[in-house]
């Protein structure tokens, strides 16, 4: 059985004074958005199943989806989607060896900022 | 391949299904923003289509294999405490097989 008290290595998981560089954020972040969007797929279904349930459920979806909070959450949501979307295919692409080297990798790494940015933008005008 | 559990086999059907999600993803997308649902009938025909409801299973099938790989290596990398480690990945199971099965039967009521 492993215990991690029995380690003698040294660790430091000070979360607030580690800086990691921008292919560590990218990463990490796309981990957390994939936890967060496992933690929403119960919502989602139940939304697929209340749009399904008759006329007068989908009729009153429009007036869920007008609440400014919901709005709120739903944007959350769609932008946890796209960066995992982007930094996923960012990881596709070095699974076949584009961007593996540090300069391409880091390159990489911005546009995946960088077109997250936009959807963003995209999503405001959508949702507002 | 060989018949083992290889970390191979988990690595592919993430990538695999992370594919599949992506391109379902995209046309959902494009749907809803040039061909947005008008009313509940308009809905419901659309994802009763016996190819679109077989699309959408499948992209439920996927997503759930690619979450279940995804949130395993989370799991394995954070909680080292074996029997803890083992409940936790009990648990994810049960929970993305019960949200498999409820989207199931959302897909299968639309059908009808």
């Amino acid at each position: 059985m492993t215990n991690a008290d029995k380690d003698p290595r040294p660790k430091y998981l000070n979360l607030l004074q580690i800086r990691l560089p921008v292919t560590g954020i990218v990463s990490i972040a796309h981990r957390i958005s994939g936890v967060l969007l496992v933690i929403s797929m119960p919502l989602g279904i139940y939304l697929l199943q209340h749009s399904l349930g008759g006329p007068d459920e989908f009729r009153s979806l429009s007036g869920f989806f007008s609440n400014a909070a919901v709005r709120l959450a739903l944007l959350l949501i769609v932008m946890a989607v796209a960066y995992h979307l982007f930094a996923g295919i960012r990881f596709l692409l070095i699974d076949l060896g584009v961007g593996e080297h540090l300069p391409a990798a880091r390159r990489g790494a911005w546009s995946v900022v960088g077109a997250t940015a936009i959807a963003f933008l995209l999503a405001l005008f959508v949702v507002i | 391949m060989n018949m083992q559990m290889t970390g191979l086999r988990a690595w592919l059907v993430q990538r695999v299904a992370a594919v599949y999600v992506g391109l379902f993803s995209l046309y959902l997308l494009i749907h809803f923003t040039t061909n947005a649902p008008g009313s509940y009938l308009e809905w419901r025909d659309w994802v009763g289509h016996p190819g679109i409801a077989v699309s959408w299973a499948l992209f439920f099938i996927a997503l759930l294999l690619h979450a279940w790989v995804g949130m395993r290596d989370v799991l394995l990398d954070y909680v080292h405490n074996t029997a803890v480690r083992l409940v936790a990945l009990l648990g994810l199971a049960l929970f993305l097989l019960a949200q498999g099965l409820w989207a199931l039967t959302v897909l299968l009521g639309a059908g009808t």
